[in-house]
């Protein structure tokens, strides 16, 4: 039922140890859903190991380190399907000495074992779900988020539509609950950094095949005749998470426009033509390993496990609670690539980081914008800020 | 008429030798190229076509070669400093992009970035005669005025790695804050300096006993930290002032070498990263990748006295001797 995708990937022996005493053993589970969500993008399709692969390839690197420091890393990864049981296998692993989770998992699953697992001191670092109510009214001690929330993405565009002066926006909507949460996350940015959602509409999905032989006619006057008769707009911007209809809206829209939000101008973690910062090095590392580019969600589980590699490395020490405080800490700050250094927001558990807006071909722009500013970190310009956060760490 | 004409050029041939006559050479990471420049006159006076991904780039201790690291190419370039022409090339091992010589200048000892590895380099002989497993990223490299010991910084790995040169095995490994960019010693090889560019510190390490003994930090007025990402380093030889470019906050700290306390920062251009003195150290160079530009330093009164403009994205320079 379970589907294990790797089984301890390096094995322990297998790493020279520095010294005659046994080196530290840091096992880490990841938590992944074995269901893929269909693209309309043949080149969006995410490969069986999308996620792991960058856990993966951080492994290797906290090894690399680990072999100085005479510790060892590994990772254990499960694939959930619906009818499986999230708390039983973390609980499994956890019989197993595993307290770190690295998770891709939907916000009520991730919820469920994060609370089933803090009784046995278990630690998770949620890698997929953007979900702002995990970072706000259902915050947990015991859950760091490296992936960025909506709010983070749609302020990270918002940002540089504001600096470019294309207030106007004609926000389409998907018809999917997701889509929503991305709609009204975009909608508070609108508002914080003075743009103006001209007109709302919504795309209803009404079923049916992302790819047919001769789907392209029908697209093609189906996108001007619902883009239409708009007040003057001067960017679309979609939110489509489900992947209905957005990839559809460039050169097709009834007026000449760009489009932003989940096709065009998209706001991410990574991307594969992020080549700045060193991030030449990482990229040529996973491709090597993989045979494939990185994605995001590649990116955000390398980040989390390679915060447990940092805080392990510090702390020399795998203290589950030790090193939850120690990333918690000021003196936790992880290199990701992105011009400066990542810390952890101490009032909601979540990873402060630049927002890259990628065009699927070069990188377009990295907010924080310039001229956007903070009395603490610029970064903190992007999503929930201390004082309208509504978490309480419990 | 005349008169003031011919004061003109005899003031400016006190000046020359005065000055010296030094040659710097800067590499352009986007350009491929290396700017010459005359530091009497502070003018590129030529522009070397080379490899792809220029960066680290250093004299060899005869004078006679300019060593470039262009990484893109996996190797690094030789340039003849009589022709100013590429006349050879040393087997780096993949993605060069910091090297330093032993002091004899026999060795040189390559970061491959992409490789986890130094690779060490007969010069003479131009061949590989060993290698040696570091942490993730290797960049930075520093040598031990006796040659002994070697430092390499891995910037993922966030350490500074010491390797006995005899032995070519790490002999311990200091953990530095975040992306360890540089590493300095002073000419007395009484200290260590490691620059970490995303944590925003230098570290200060005592090479006998293995310890980060002060870390600087760095705060410069009416900006954020985040900006502040400490990069190239270089020491005056008498070990009393260090030299810390501090990248895209454009500014280059001026650092007391014995209390270690930041004295005066000096805006140069933007994206600051590598530098280096002229030999009389009453000069210093710095690269300014964003800005395309060099800044001149004047070490003696700490001021900013000209900046020449090179090739895209500078990123390394290298002063000769004579």
């Amino acid at each position: 039922m379970i589907r294990v995708i790797s089984v301890a990937l390096l094995a322990f022996a297998a790493i020279p140890s520095a010294s005659a005493a046994e080196a530290l053993k840091v096992p880490i589970g990841y938590l992944g859903r074995a269901e893929r969500i269909e693209t309309i993008s043949l080149l969006d399709q995410p490969a069986a190991d999308d996620g792991i692969a960058g856990a993966q390839l951080a492994i290797q690197d906290n090894n690399t380190t680990g072999k100085f420091l005479n510790q060892s890393f590994a990772v254990e990864a499960v694939h959930l399907k619906d009818q499986d049981d999230p708390v039983a296998v973390a609980m499994q692993l956890a019989g197993r000495g595993t307290l770190f989770f690295i998770t891709d998992l939907p916000a009520e699953t991730l919820l469920r074992t994060a609370d089933a697992g803090r009784e046995h001191g278990l630690v998770f670092v949620n890698a997929g779900a953007t979900d702002e109510r995990l970072r706000q009214e259902d915050c947990r001690a015991n859950v760091i988020h490296v992936a960025p929330s909506r709010f983070m993405l749609a302020d990270g565009l918002a940002q540089y539509l504001v600096s470019k002066r294309w207030r106007r926006w004609l926000l389409v909507v998907g018809s999917h609950e997701p889509d929503k949460l991305y709609a009204a996350a975009l909608r508070r940015s609108a508002g914080r950094f003075g743009a103006k959602i001209v007109q709302e509409r919504v795309f209803e999905d009404a079923g049916g095949a992302r790819r047919t032989d001769s789907g392209l006619v029908q697209i093609q006057s189906q996108i001007p005749l619902f883009t239409q008769s708009a007040p003057d707009y001067d960017i679309l911007i979609a939110a489509d998470e489900s992947q209905v209809f957005a990839p559809y809206l460039p050169y097709r829209t009834s007026e000449p426009r760009p489009v932003a939000g989940s096709a065009g101008l998209v706001p991410t973690s990574w991307d594969a033509s992020h080549d700045q910062w060193g991030a030449i090095q990482l990229q040529n590392r996973f491709k090597r390993s993989f045979s494939r580019r990185m994605t995001a969600l590649d990116m955000q589980a390398w980040t989390a496990v390679r915060m447990i590699g940092e805080a392990v490395g510090r702390v020399q020490s795998a203290d589950a609670q030790r090193i939850l405080d120690f990333i918690k800490g000021p003196d936790f700050a992880l290199a990701a690539f992105k011009g400066r250094k990542l810390t952890l927001r101490d009032w909601d558990l979540q990873l402060r980081q630049p927002i890259l807006l990628a065009d699927g071909r070069v990188i377009v722009s990295v907010s924080p914008q310039e001229g956007f500013l903070h009395q603490y970190s610029e970064l903190d310009t992007l999503g929930a800020d201390r004082p309208e956060s509504k978490c309480r760490l419990k | 008429m005349w008169l003031p004409l011919m004061l003109g050029v005899c003031l400016s041939m006190i000046f020359v030798s005065e000055a010296g006559a030094f040659t710097a050479y800067i590499s352009n990471e986007r350009s491929n190229t290396v700017s010459v420049i005359d530091t009497n006159k502070w003018e590129v006076i030529k522009t070397i076509k080379v490899g792809q991904r220029p960066r680290g780039i250093a004299f060899t201790k005869d004078q006679k070669y300019v060593l470039v690291a262009v990484g893109d190419d996996d190797t690094i370039q030789m340039i003849d400093t009589g022709t100013n022409q590429v006349v050879d090339t040393l087997p780096s091992g993949p993605d060069p992009e910091l090297f330093i010589q032993d002091p004899d200048g026999k060795m040189l000892y390559v970061a491959n970035e992409d490789d986890n590895t130094v690779t060490i380099i007969d010069i003479t002989r131009r061949a590989q005669v060993g290698d040696v497993q570091v942490g993730v990223e290797p960049e930075g490299m520093g040598i031990s005025p006796d040659g002994k010991i070697l430092v390499n910084t891995s910037e993922t790995t966030n350490m500074a790695h010491f390797i006995d040169t005899s032995t070519r095995k790490v002999v311990t490994s200091v953990l530095v804050d975040a992306r360890p960019r540089f590493a300095a010693f002073k000419q007395d090889g009484s200290e260590l300096w490691v620059s970490s560019e995303v944590g925003g510190t230098v570290s200060v390490i005592d090479p006998v006993k293995h310890e980060v003994k002060h870390k600087i930090e760095f705060k410069i007025a009416g900006m954020r930290p985040e900006p502040i990402q400490p990069v190239g380093i270089n020491i005056t030889r008498d070990g009393k002032t260090g030299f810390v470019a501090l990248g895209p906050a454009n500014h280059v700290a001026v650092v007391d070498g014995t209390t270690h306390q930041v004295m005066k920062y000096l805006l140069v251009g933007q994206r600051v990263w590598h530098m280096a003195f002229t030999p009389d150290e009453k000069y210093l160079l710095t690269t300014n990748g964003v800005s395309n530009d060099v800044s001149i330093v004047d070490v003696g009164a700490l001021k900013v006295i000209n900046t020449i403009q090179v090739g895209q994205l500078p990123w390394g320079v290298a002063i000769s001797e004579h």
